[in-house]
Parts: structure tokens; sequence; C-alpha cells
């Protein structure tokens, strides 16, 4: 009688345990939850989790719910292998991950890999910020799909937008040392010289990532070389630390963001007093004017106390469920096959695609400045009481770059 | 150019006498006791942390007068039933415990503030440009730091070399047992010193928190480059770690400044031989490899000059 309770009552919660596993879909969020990176990858965990208790709300994907799972990878591309495997122990399917291109192509070939060795088992890497072009290149695989505009795309966008301002003249390039970073380098040097022949480009630094803790010296040789306009793809601390010290030296230069509306970013524009000199592009941003995405904006901020950084982890966790709700199944062999030139109407207004190609995701990009809000602009950043400003809109067809993928299909 | 030099020495300066705050604790300690203190650098981030923590209850000048002693006491505790009890076992013993206590402090610093950066700020009577030069400016709270590490300089090398305190730690850190001999108590004189040590670098952490990152990796990041200060500038010499903290602040921040490469000292390579891994050797800038400098002196002070720029003893 006492081996048949014990039994039963270790049996028991196994089988509750083996049901919740079945029912949930668990989605690894792998991302640096310590280190330099925490920051931003705490701000996107919050972002995951806030859309799956959205989804969860709403009856989940084909009735069942949706689990963020968070695993900490210290942006280390190594670490993040070993965080992936766990991931799939634990009976994750879905890996997402965005901080760092360099994470990103160690995991688009260890999810290649791991699809190849484990047929049945596969698993669907979605990626919501890595933008090495490479990984939608000759690094593509069938098994990631990518929702930001790639580095190249973004350059595309934005040297569109300096060949019109005649005033950029000494430009200089600062960046991260490592494959994203070398890329935003050479595609602005490429398309710089292609749109604009006569800029001069003043400075071209490459950093190590996520390590500066005093970003003066490099002001001070920024200033030195006379710069009238600052390129940049940094990103996290990286960013607001650049910002802090250009503020704190006085440094008065443009500046053309990746990321400057990262943690820390804002505060320390306004610091510098760059009243609408410091540009970002994103493909959404608080103030857009897209009324349900200020709606969305205002009901995220109220919930979870941050600005919706990732517009695009929304489109992805949506187009996730369309994908799911298409092929009747979230089996993830069918999900990527159901999101394969997958139309999609994006969370700022416009028509995105899943370009079948690439897996590259194509969606309307904006260039906006930061600085002092117009009367229909409602959202400041970090309490600074400015916030940013739509410059420029470009739209999907214009935002499209050729892809050398050769996929391989299973 | 110039205006590049100029700036580039009061960083340099700056960053040297950061580093100076906590290589002086650091370098008395290892002489002393023989133990290199793995966890030097995690007192400084505890200094950092218990500023944040003391600035947000009771605003930063008394932060930066308690945090510094906090840390101490700790400092104290670690010598006195740490250390001291594990002394028995020889210097291995000793280094294990630092090493473990590193990881341990790292751990709970993240378990009570968490993993990501604080909001540490710059105190607003000093938050303003203190100079302009060359259209620069220059922060008046820099200017603080820089300040600070010069009267701690001043004050520990008068007490060290002018006072009988001074005396008899400096008799303790190589004659240990006369002076145990002479009456004193060389138990007492080493907790005290542990505890002046790392209330320095709880100090250097204070003030270098809203200037710098306060976040639970910030020891990781500083540890290392603190005993190439004190291998540098000779172990157990004051004024060798003073001016080693100097060249190395130097050297890190004029290695940012400079552009130089083998590429533009000799021509680029032969195009047609295509990229390979002595094209990215040939085409790397001095500012690239500037983390990497400090390692590089360390390597070959230890080929060249083992006792350090002004050691003493060989061990």
């Amino acid at each position: 009688m006492r081996k048949l309770t014990l039994a039963i009552a270790l049996i028991v919660p196994m089988l509750g345990h083996a049901a919740q596993a079945e029912d949930t879909i668990k989605i690894g969020y792998i991302d640096p939850l310590s280190g330099g990176g925490a920051s931003v990858g705490e701000g996107g965990l919050k972002t995951f989790q806030y859309l799956a208790d959205e989804l969860n709300a709403k009856g989940g994907i084909l009735g069942r719910k949706v689990e963020i799972v968070p695993f900490d990878n210290k942006t280390n591309p190594q670490e993040s292998l070993v965080q992936a495997q766990k991931a799939i122990d634990a009976g994750v399917r879905y890996i997402t991950q965005g901080n760092g291109s360099s994470v990103g192509l160690a995991l688009e070939d260890f999810v290649n890999k791991h699809n190849t060795r484990n047929p049945g088992k596969e698993v669907l890497y979605f990626n919501y910020a890595a933008v090495d072009p490479s990984m939608t290149n000759e690094k593509c695989s069938y098994w990631h799909f990518r929702w930001d505009a790639s580095s190249d795309i973004k350059m595309e966008a934005l040297t569109n937008y300096i060949k019109d301002i005649p005033s950029i003249k000494k430009v200089y390039l600062i960046n991260q040392d490592y494959s994203f970073g070398q890329s935003v380098r050479s595609d602005a040097r490429k398309m710089l010289a292609a749109k604009r022949a006569d800029v001069q480009i003043v400075g071209d630094e490459l950093h190590p990532l996520l390590k500066i803790t005093d970003f003066s010296p490099y002001i001070a040789k920024i200033k030195a070389s006379g710069a009238d306009s600052v390129i940049t793809g940094n990103w996290g601390q990286d960013i607001a630390l650049l910002l802090k010290a250009a503020a704190d030296a006085g440094l008065k230069v443009n500046w053309y963001t990746y990321y400057a509306g990262g943690a820390g970013g804002p505060t320390a524009i306004k610091q510098t007093g760059l009243d609408h000199q410091v540009f970002q592009l994103t493909e959404g941003f608080a103030n857009s004017g897209n009324q349900s995405a200020m709606d969305y904006e205002k009901a995220f901020r109220a919930k979870v106390n941050l600005s919706l950084w990732y517009p695009r982890a929304v489109n992805e966790m949506r187009m996730f469920k369309a994908a799911a709700e298409k092929a009747n199944s979230v089996d993830p062999v069918k999900v990527a096959a159901a999101l394969e030139d997958l139309k999609f109407e994006v969370l700022d207004g416009g028509t995105g695609i899943m370009r079948k190609d690439d897996h590259q995701f194509f969606q309307p990009i904006y260039v906006s400045s930061f600085g002092k809000l117009a009367a229909n602009e409602p959202f400041d950043e970090e309490n600074t009481g400015w916030g940013w400003h739509l410059v420029s809109k470009v739209d999907t067809p214009q935002a499209m770059v050729s892809t050398t993928c050769k996929m391989t299909r299973p | 150019m110039l205006e590049l030099i100029v700036i580039s020495t009061l960083n340099g300066v700056l960053f040297g006498m950061l580093l100076f705050l906590l290589s002086s604790g650091l370098t008395v300690i290892f002489s002393m006791m023989g133990v290199l203190n793995f966890a030097h650098a995690s007192f400084y981030m505890l200094g950092a942390f218990f500023g944040f923590q003391l600035t947000r209850w009771l605003g930063f000048w008394p932060a930066l007068l308690l945090a510094p002693l906090l840390v101490g006491a700790i400092g104290m505790a670690v010598e006195r039933y740490g250390l001291r009890n594990t002394h028995k076992h020889g210097h291995v013993a000793e280094l294990l415990l630092t090493f473990g206590l590193a990881f341990a402090i790292e751990e709970i610093v993240s378990m009570i503030w968490g993993k990501t950066p604080l909001d540490y700020r710059v105190p607003a009577l000093l938050d303003f440009p203190a100079f302009t030069i060359f259209s620069t400016n220059y922060p008046a709270y820099k200017l603080f730091m820089l300040s600070v590490s010069i009267a701690i300089f001043v004050v520990l090398l008068v007490v060290l070399k002018r006072t009988r305190v001074g005396l008899i730690v400096q008799a303790a850190l190589t004659h240990p047992q006369m002076v145990g001999h002479l009456g004193h108590n060389v138990g007492r004189v080493f907790m005290v010193v542990f505890g002046v040590g790392s209330a320095l670098a709880g100090l250097a952490g204070v003030i270098a928190g809203p200037a710098l990152v306060t976040q639970s990796d910030m020891a990781a990041a500083l540890g290392p480059i603190l005993f190439v200060v004190i291998v540098f500038g000779g172990l157990g010499s004051l004024p060798g770690a003073f001016i080693a903290s100097l060249v190395i602040g130097l050297v890190q921040t004029f290695a940012v400044a400079l552009n130089g490469s083998l590429a533009s000292a000799f021509g680029p390579l032969d195009p047609s031989a295509g990229p390979s891994v002595l094209t990215d050797i040939w085409n790397v800038t001095i500012a690239q490899v500037a983390p990497i400098v400090p390692y590089l002196l360390l390597v070959l002070v230890l080929i060249v000059r083992p006792v350090g720029l002004m050691g003493t003893r060989e061990s």
C-alpha cells in the first residue's frame, strides 16, 4: 500500500508536468542578462514576456499558451551554444535571439547542424536584432528568420538620406570590432563612395565590443579629426557611453546611428543638448503617427514601464501566430514553410514580407531624430522631455536589397 | 594634433590615478602577506555599489566617507576570519580563498542590485564643465577624481615614509618576525593594512562609479590590469605603483589615439596575394590593439626586469 502511494505520489506530478509541457509553446530567449549587454537583454526579455502575455490573454496560439524561457548568454557565442542546447533539452523548439551578430551567426550554424542531426525535432531560430548581412546571404539558413532590417538595408536607407544633405562633408566612422561593426563600416564606405563621392571619411575606428567604460579618448580623436558627422552602429552601453562621453566633452557633431534610442542613449543626448542632431534608423518608433501603433505604445509603457524598443518583436510574435494558424500546426517545419513569403501588416503601418529567398523580412524603415517634441508627438524617452521625430520614411520596395543566398531546403 | 595630445594626456593621467588608488592597497598587501589578493577589484566594485546605495539614502558626500569605511571593515573581517586562518596552510590556500571570494562577491552583488548597470549619477554640485581647452570641455567631476587620487597618494606616502606607523608597516614587510619580537602585534598590523587597502579600493569605486559604469562585472573588467600595474611597478613599491599606473594610463589612452598600422608603416601588402591572416595582422591599427598593450608590457617587464621598475625583491 505504501509502495503504491509512493508510486502514485511520484507519477502523478510527472503526468501533470508532461501534460503541461505538451500544452505550452516554449520560446527560448537567449540573450545577455548580465554584463555589458544586460540593459538591452533585459528590455528585450520584458518585451517578449509582454507579447506572450498578450497572446495568451487572447487564447494563445491554436489554443496553446506561449511561454518565454530566458537563458543568459553573456553576449558570448560559445556560451550561447551551451544555452541553446540547454533550451532544447528543456523542450524548446523555437529560439529567439537578437543581441550580437557574432552570437547570431553561431546560433544559425548550431540550429542548422542540430536540425540535420535530429530530424523530427527541428528547431527554428527567430532573429529579432542580429543584423549582420551574411546571415541572410552567404551563410543563410532555412531555419533562420530575421525580422530586423539587416545592416546593409539600414545603411542603404541612411545613405539615401545623407546624399541629399550637402552640409555633410567629413564623416567619422566608429563601430564595434566584430562582424556587425565591420559590416557597418564597409557598407558605409562603399555606399558613401557611390552616392556622395565628395564626402571625406576622416576617421574609421573599431573598438572592443562592450568592454569600454570611458569613451573620452575616442571622443578626443573624433574632435581632433574635424568631423561634422559620425556614423555608428554601436548598441547597448557602447552607444550610451559614447554619447555620454561626447556630452561631457561638449562635442558638437551630427550623429547618424542605428541604435541611439537604446537604454541610456536618450539621457546622454539630452545632456549634449544636440536638439534634432542625433538620428536613428528603425522599423518603427513611438511618435510614428500611426494611431494603432501609438495606442499600443501607450499600453506597453503603462504596463512595462519601458518604451517599445522592439516593434519588430511585435511583428515577430504576431507573424508566428499567423504562420502557425495558416499551417494549423505549431510544428517548426510546418511553421517555417508557412512563414515563407508571408505578407503582413506591420505594427507601424504598411505591408512587410518575409522573403522566401533568404528569410529576411522587408518592411518600411524610418529615419527619426531626437529632440524637442512637436504638438502631435506625445511620447518622450527616459523622462527627458525629448522624443523621436519623423524625418523620413522609406517604403518597403525602396528598402529591399538583393541577396546571394542559395537556400538549402529540407 | 596638440589638442589631441593635451586631451589624451589629461584622460590618461586620470585613468592612471584611478589605477593607482586601486593598486596602492594591492601592492602593499601583496608584499606584506605574499598573497595576490584576487578579490581586490571586488572591493572596488563593492565601493561603487555601496556608494550608489548610500548616495540614494544619504547623498553623495556622506557616501564618499561611509562607503570606503564599510568596505575597509569588510576587508578587515576577511583578513581576521579568513586569511589569518588559512595562512598556516600556505600561500596557495590564501590565494584560493581570495579567488573564491571574488566570485562570491560578484554573485552577491548581482543578487542584490541586479546585473544591469545602475543609474549612479555624478553629484549635481560637480556636474558642470570645469574648464574648456581647445573647445573641449573637461568635466569638473573628473577634476575632482584627479585631486582625490593625488591627495591620497600624498597622504599614503607621508604616512609610510614619515611616521612611526609607516616605519612598523615597512619593517613588517620584510622582517615580520623581528617586528613581532620587538613587541608589535604583527597580526593586527596585517589586519589594519588589509583594511586600509580595501578601503582605498572602495574609495576608488565610489568616485569611479558615476564616471564609468556601475555594474556587477566591473571587477572582472578592471582586475587583470591591476596585476599588470603592481608587477610593472615592482612589488611592494608605492612610488613604483604610482609611476606604473601613470604609464599604463597614458599608454592605453595614447594607443587609442594612434592610427598607425604595419600597413601604414611599410605600405600595403601585395593585393594579388588575397586576404589572409597576414593581411588582418598587417592592417590592424594600434588603436584596435590598445586593450592588450598593458599585457604586452607585463610580459616584457617580466622578461627584461623581473623585479619591476622600482621593486627590490625577486619574489
